[in-house]
Order: structure tokens, then sequence, then C-alpha cells
């Protein structure tokens, strides 16, 4: 049973962090195609789109103390689907920037995915083609970065 | 991605929005409630709506999410529906407290019995501000019994008139007077209007 539910936290973990990170453009196109597929519930605002400051704190190393590194721009935003079906649960987004489209966009299909009649479709329209275009950028990063790798061998020098 | 479950942690079927302009809308109640702080017993009209869930009335939400946050722990009475702690905690981040003791606000809504105010948090002598502000919502502030006040901030007498306050409230005002610097300050609502009783608001007999 708890083991469950950490699984469903870590799984809306996955898709939050795909919606957030989603560039704004990709979002809107994939929540349009969403649209047209079948018109989207109502919903209502609980929280607006407001942006604010949050502090990024990092760490040196893994034993080092933490530190402030500084602040980023963040939009938060919270829907309830009208439908008002049982069950029913907030969808919440907090992304960089301030963007309050995409934080409503992605709010709202993080309310979807929560409904077991939507997630398949939101699965499978919007968060399959950003995580594979995030995949493939992530794998485009990495090659390039390859590319300068440095391989340092301890060469042998027959002393004895 | 694996097989996801709805996710049971988030009941927000009956959560309602806050204020409409978070910030604008705070600002007015703040400024309204600071008028009450400065003008003892006349009474103010809400200048904006804001949500409002099951358990609370309009004053009494709007005074809540104007002045609460994570920083002043919210007294609630038991029976209070779940509705509005949750509306709390969603809006304000505000902890919800069962010990009346440490609460920075406590909160009264309609029907329940308001908690002796010596049982309040009084504020120390070094931080007479660190005591508790009651909200307490009452059945009038129209009619009722009639209050006569006197104290900073009313030129000679203010007449307030009550509906439905404790019998023991008069005794128990007297006390908190007494305590002077501390004590507890106390805010009355009704429906959309309210008023406030500082702790230097002398009542008379």
């Amino acid at each position: 049973m708890q083991s469950e539910t950490a699984q469903a936290h870590a799984a809306r973990a996955a898709w939050l962090r795909i919606l957030a990170t989603a560039p704004t453009d990709a979002l809107d196109g994939a929540y349009q195609r969403l649209g047209q597929a079948q018109a989207l519930p109502a919903y209502r605002l609980l929280r607006k789109p407001e942006s604010g400051m949050a502090m990024v704190r990092a760490r040196a190393g893994g034993t080092g103390a933490q530190f402030n590194l500084g602040e980023i721009t963040v939009t938060r935003c919270a829907v309830v689907l009208e439908d008002g079906a049982a069950g029913a649960a907030a969808g919440v987004a907090y992304i960089q920037g301030r963007s309050a489209r995409h934080a409503e966009q992605a709010a709202v299909l993080d309310a979807l995915l929560q409904r077991p009649a939507w997630h398949q479709r939101v699965q499978d329209l919007v968060l399959a083609p950003l995580a594979s275009t995030q995949a493939e950028r992530a794998a485009h990063a990495a090659a390039t970065a390859a590319q300068t790798r440095v391989e340092f061998f301890t060469m042998v020098r027959g002393e004895d | 991605m694996t097989a996801m479950q709805p996710i049971p942690s988030t009941p927000a079927a009956s959560l309602l929005p806050g204020f409409n302009n978070p910030v604008d809308d705070a600002q007015q109640v703040f400024r309204a409630a600071l008028q009450a702080f400065a003008h003892p017993g006349r009474l103010q009209t809400l200048p904006v709506a804001s949500g409002l869930p099951d358990g609370l009335s309009p004053a009494l939400a709007a005074l809540l999410l104007t002045l609460a946050d994570p920083d002043t722990p919210v007294w609630l009475p038991a029976g209070v529906p779940a509705a509005a702690r949750a509306f709390l905690r969603f809006h304000c981040g505000c902890p919800l407290t069962d010990d009346v003791g440490a609460a920075a606000f406590v909160c009264v809504p309609a029907g329940y019995a308001m908690p002796a105010l010596a049982d309040c948090a009084q504020g120390d002598p070094a931080f007479p501000d660190r005591s508790a502000t009651l909200l307490m919502e009452v059945a009038s502030l129209a009619d009722g019994d009639t209050l006569t006040l006197h104290g900073p901030g009313i030129e000679t007498t203010q007449v307030l008139r009550v509906a439905d306050l404790p019998a023991d409230f008069r005794a128990g005002w007297r006390a908190n007077n007494a305590g002077f610097p501390l004590g507890v300050d106390l805010l009355l609502a009704s429906g959309d209007r309210f008023c406030a009783l500082t702790r230097t608001t002398l009542v008379e007999d």
C-alpha cells in the first residue's frame, strides 16, 4: 500500500517534470492537439497563474554545506476541473519563467492525468511526444560533449 | 512511464478559489482591518469578496486569507467542516493547531463556543505582540446587547450592539484589560461586516 502510493507519487512527479520543462510552444501545440481530438472539460482556477521568486539552493560536492545559488522566477498555478466527478483532484504546476499560459496548461494537464478517463489519451498525445523530444535533446547534448572527452591512461614505464 | 493509479492525496473536489486578485484584495481587507483597530467598535464593511468555504462567513474567510500565513498557527473549533480547513491550508499555508494557547489567530465561526480569553496566547512582557487575535462570528452587529466603549481610538464613547455574546464576556474582557500590556485583541464579524475591540478598549457596565 505504502509503496503503491510512493509509486503513484513518483509517476506524477515524472509527468510534472516533463510538463514543466517542455518548451512553451511545444506544450501549447500538444495542448491544442489534445483539445482538437476531444473538447477538454471546463476548469476553474483555484489559484491564478502568479509569478514569484524561488531560492535555488545547491551543495558543492557530496559533503559541502548548502548555499544559496540564486533566485529564479517561478510561475505557479492550480486548477480544479468543473465536472466534479468523485475524487476530483487539483492540478498544479510550478514552472520556471513567467509564462502564465504554460503554467495554466500544465496545471490542466496534471488534473487530466489524474483522471483515469483521460490519463491514457494525455499520455499518448502530450507526454510521449514531449518526453521523446526531451530525450533526443539530452542525447544530442551528451553526444556533443562526448566529442571532446579526454581519456586518461596511466602509462606503464618499464622501470623494473 | 509505468502503470499509474489516480493519486488520493489532494482532496480538492470542494476547494474554492480565494481572492480574485490576491495582492490587491488582501491589501484592501488589510486596510479595513487597520481602520477597525484604529477605531475600536466602529463597523467596517468588507471591501471585496472571496471564495467562501462551508463553515466560514465572508468576513472570517477574507480576514483569514489576509492575515494568516505559514508563520501564524490558526485554531479552529473541533467541529468545523473539513472544507474550511482545506481552504485555509491551501490558500494561507497556515498551520492548523488544536492547542488554543499556541495559536496566533483563534477563529470562532458561528455556532461554536468562544474559548476563554485567558486560555489564548497573552504575549509576554518583552513581546506583548506575541499574543493571539480572536476572530469571532456573532449573530448580529446591528442589534442585541449594547456595549458602550471607550479608550484609545475613541474620542468620547462608541456604542456597539452585539447579539449573542457569551454571558461571561464582560468579566472576561475586564480581566483581559487588566493584563495590559498583555492580552488578546478581538475582531467581531457578522456576515460581511466586522469591528475590532483592542486590549485597551474598555467596556462600560
